[in-house]
């Protein structure tokens, strides 16, 4: 059994655990590397099929081909698709490509609310309809209480002290002073009613790991990851406004897991294009404390 | 592997990966003994730190007027900064030529002793970190102690702030006198002592100029040194099943039975059974996505097998192989424990035990030893307080399945819960004999009937939770299978069966719709008796499953005996659940569902 086989028998065993122990659970699918390779695990732990509702925060400002990506996949796999998204502030151009927020402000508002309200219930959901294959607004509104998330522990400070299984109450907020115990593959899986759960089974994964995998399962993922002949591309993936691409020259899933091994992203973090986590000392973990992922 | 086509580039990278040995390391010690320092030391001096970190925590610093330290490197979070104790276990990853570690780091401080537990029984190893200024402190006997119980093999102890002793030899080697006297105790034999100074880096990466007494290896060097942790192949096969699925909507007609191994090794044709049901089949087929057909999975993965026989087992079980060592299975367990909770754990309160996959009801009948791991001492005491380590005697209220520490140690661990929290964890060291039948039965009736929970075959609940739901539902119309189903977690084939033969027998019809259903307006829901619909399920109703009989019983007279309250209770039984009709349970959910927000489950 290699580094590969371990990450992933844990992660399928956490997926297993929260799809058997909780209740209305959903994942998020941000179309990144991150969370496509969580939904490719999700698939691994229910022998081809995902049983559980693929959510995914439209901010509009997503790079187009991400949309594509999504749908083209969400059909091809037949997923259980809903999106959400903040139409009042889109509406009322309350955004930082309209010039009116800051970066961080703008996230909170088409990211971090949109999230919370699309997982609540209270604004509206896209489901897609495999018939047509079109969106449809949800009928279910119920809350999702238990929500499934790609984040690593390598991405940054906050991350790293985060549990397989955390608890936020009921406002979202997440007490990093007192997490539950986990140990010996048991984890809390068992909820006071208005609790609400993150599970995060890639927590044990790195970047360069992610892409191992990613060559080793032959995952699609979106192309905007490999130089398109102008010697750019995205190591990370956000709104277009505001992630900036890296200069490299990898064209495949090959040339990156090289590039990451020996080139020179060797010790550069992977997230040093994501211009809001540099407004303020804090900034990820600012947002995170109020939900975001 | 699956593609053969890569070029050599591809194929070294890989072969890179299958050599390289992942490890990981726990950091514990008393608060401030320096364990933070001792990590953010080893990223530094290894260039394992992104480019910029350094300089960026470094000005930080500058701009707060405030010394730099390698721990805030670390301790990345604002508030923990504020309180300068690390909370929380954070990782690090670190490479060495041989390995690719994740390090953790485990808080010293007492408040947090179930942080510090979940990074150490992830750990195949621990560095335990002992200022030699301060000396040996409660939490450098606690956190030794604890790392033994959760199963680190590997201690190697750093005895840090050497500078602040002149770096005097006498100094530490009266610390690692005193230290091995008390691991010795507890039966560990340290693989490493070495004087360090985190602060300089002094025998961390480098060698120590100033302490040339030292002829030792260095922290970098000592963890290279380390074993890691085999995978326990060569053991009884044990997986207990997390879940059985079956994806019929997606036209997929496999029933796989899936888990985690746990040890040993499973084939395609090995007859297994389940406990605590005891049920056998054979494996059909080893079932993965996007994986070459497999004939057998050792321990450590996660899988799922298909059966010759569709037998009904669920999540909670125990699959074994016949002819390998079987499990234990009882209901009287005498256990060690470290206590996490709030509140102190007592004697006669109900708890819930998690082990493996299994959930059940415990009493703790009898605290029969406390000890204070922080000093060995112990005592007889009534109540196990926080951060405590017992000996006790348990009850579960059905039988569990198990393994005993000294013979099979993954599957005899397991973890109290109370109030919807891991309060602790603990190993089982011995089944006894549970005598309930006779001398406890009373004891035993109220605890079984105190909380109003009678065990109901998987059908008959599924029978009564449809008509229920279809109840609940009835204003909204609505109530199809699909959304019965979902609702209450019912696997669709079942609840189609299940729903045909209540329609069969006049209690279920067709809303016009053709695809929702509805109660017949023959009877009103207060002429409903709970016991009519687990009557058109099962012939006759009894309040005890076999395992009543199967377990703990010996003679003919203990038979005979248990025969009679058996029946006594099904004519008992019959009586209340005939008692009980459709508009009781719906004025009972009403009325909890307003009090608490909790749903009610039957």
């Amino acid at each position: 059994m290699d580094h590969l086989d371990r990450l992933e028998n844990k992660s399928v065993h956490i997926l297993r655990e929260a799809y058997s122990q909780l209740k209305n659970i959903c994942m998020l699918w941000s179309i990144g590397k991150d969370s496509t390779v969580l939904l490719w695990l999700a698939r691994k732990a229910f022998f081809g099929h995902v049983p559980i509702p693929l959510v995914h925060i439209d901010t509009n400002y997503k790079i187009p081909e991400m949309i594509e990506y999504r749908d083209k996949f969400a059909l091809k796999w037949r997923l259980d698709m809903i999106y959400g998204q903040n139409t009042e502030a889109l509406n009322k151009k309350q955004t930082f490509p309209d010039g009116n927020i800051s970066r961080i402000d703008c996230c909170k508002k088409l990211k971090t609310e949109a999230l919370r309200n699309t997982l609540s219930g209270a604004w509206p959901r896209y489901r897609i309809n495999h018939q047509t294959g079109r969106y449809e607004v949800d009928s279910n509104t119920e809350p999702y209480t238990g929500v499934i998330v790609g984040v690593r522990a390598d991405e940054e400070g906050s991350r790293s002290k985060e549990r397989y299984f955390s608890p936020r109450d009921k406002n979202n907020d997440w007490d990093v002073g007192d997490q539950p115990p986990e140990f010996w593959n048991q984890y809390k899986t068992d909820f006071a009613p208005g609790t609400h759960i993150r599970i995060h089974p890639l927590l044990d994964w790195t970047e360069l790991d992610i892409w191992e995998y990613i060559k080793r399962e032959n995952i699609p993922v979106v192309s905007l990851y490999f130089d398109q002949g102008n010697g750019k591309r995205y190591r990370s993936l956000g709104c277009a406004p505001c992630t900036g691409t890296v200069e490299s020259t990898a064209k495949n899933v090959d040339e990156i897991v090289e590039e990451l091994k020996t080139g020179k992203f060797v010790n550069i973090a992977e997230r040093s294009g994501r211009a809001q986590d540099k407004e303020d000392g804090g900034g990820l973990e600012e947002l995170r404390k109020d939900g975001y992922m | 592997m699956q593609d053969t086509k890569n070029n050599n580039v591809n194929n070294n990278i890989h072969n890179e990966n299958i050599d390289k040995e992942d490890m990981n390391i726990v950091i514990v010690g008393h608060v401030d003994h320096g364990k933070s320092t001792v990590i953010g030391r080893l990223l530094a001096d290894t260039g394992s730190l992104p480019d910029g970190k350094l300089e960026q925590v470094k000005e930080n610093c500058r701009r707060n007027s405030k010394p730099f330290e390698y721990a805030f490197l670390l301790d990345a979070l604002k508030d923990e900064q504020a309180q300068g104790i690390t909370i929380d276990s954070a990782r690090c990853f670190f490479k060495t030529k041989k390995r690719d570690y994740i390090i953790i780091d485990a808080p010293g401080h007492i408040e947090f002793l179930k942080n510090m537990i979940s990074g150490a029984a992830r750990a195949e190893a621990a560095l335990l970190v002992i200022d030699a200024h301060e000396g040996i402190q409660e939490n450098s006997r606690r956190h030794g102690y604890m790392v033994s119980m959760l199963g680190v093999k590997q201690v190697a102890v750093l005895v840090n702030k050497m500078d602040l002793v002149n770096f005097d030899k006498k100094v530490y080697d009266d610390v690692i006198r005193e230290y091995s006297e008390f691991l010795n105790k507890i039966n560990v034999t340290p693989v490493f002592f070495i004087p360090i100074s985190a602060v300089l880096g002094d025998n961390i990466a480098e060698r120590s100029q100033k302490m040339h007494w030292y002829k030792g290896t260095t922290v970098l060097e000592a963890l290279d040194q380390l074993e890691n942790a085999k995978l326990s192949d060569d053991k009884p096969f044990r997986m207990p099943v997390q879940d059985v699925y079956k994806f019929t909507k997606d036209k997929d007609n496999r029933r796989i039975v899936a888990g985690t191994v746990e040890t040993g090794v499973l084939k395609v044709g090995d007859e297994v059974v389940f406990y605590p049901s005891g049920k056998k089949t054979r494996v059909k087929s080893i079932e993965a996505f996007n994986k070459e057909k497999q004939e057998e999975v050792s321990a450590g993965t996660a899988t799922g097998f298909t059966t010759t026989e569709q037998i009904y087992t669920r999540r909670g079980e125990i699959a074994t192989i016949r002819g390998e060592q079987k499990p234990k299975v009882g209901t009287l367990i005498n256990v060690k424990l470290f206590w996490l909770g709030k509140k102190p754990m007592e004697t006669n309160k109900k708890y819930y035990l998690k082990i493996g996959t299994a959930k059940a009801e415990v009493v703790v009948t009898e605290i029969t030893n406390v000890l204070d791991a922080s000093n060995l001492s112990s005592e007889k005491k009534e109540t196990v307080n926080r951060n405590d380590v017992a000996e006790c005697i348990m009850k579960s209220l059905k039988p569990i399945a198990f393994d005993l520490s000294n013979e099979l140690i993954e599957t005899s661990r397991f973890v109290v819960i109370d109030d919807y929290e891991i309060v602790g964890g603990g190993i089982i060291v011995e089944a006894l004999e549970d005598d309930y039948i006779t001398s406890q039965l009373e004891d035993h009736l109220r605890l079984f009937m105190g909380n109003y929970k009678i065990d109901i075959s998987r059908k008959g609940s599924f029978g009564l939770r449809v008509i229920f739901d279809i109840a609940v539902h009835a204003d909204d119309g609505l109530a199809t299978l699909e959304q019965i189903a979902s609702r209450q977690n019912i696997p669709e084939t079942l609840l189609d069966e299940i729903i045909s033969s209540f329609i069969k027998d006049g209690l279920l019809e067709q809303h016009d719709d053709q695809i929702s259903f509805k109660l017949s307006k023959l009877k009103s829901y207060d002429e409903i008796s709970m016991g009519s619909i687990l009557h058109l399920i099962h012939e006759k109703i009894r309040v005890v499953n076999d395992n009543f009989v199967e377990y703990g019983l010996n003679t003919m007279v203990e038979d005979c005996l248990a025969m009679n309250i058996a029946n006594a209770f099904n004519e008992k039984l019959n009586e209340v659940i005939e008692a009980i009709s459709l508009q009781d349970l719906i004025a009972r959910y009403d009325e909890v569902k307003s009090n608490s927000g909790t749903m009610y489950f039957i």
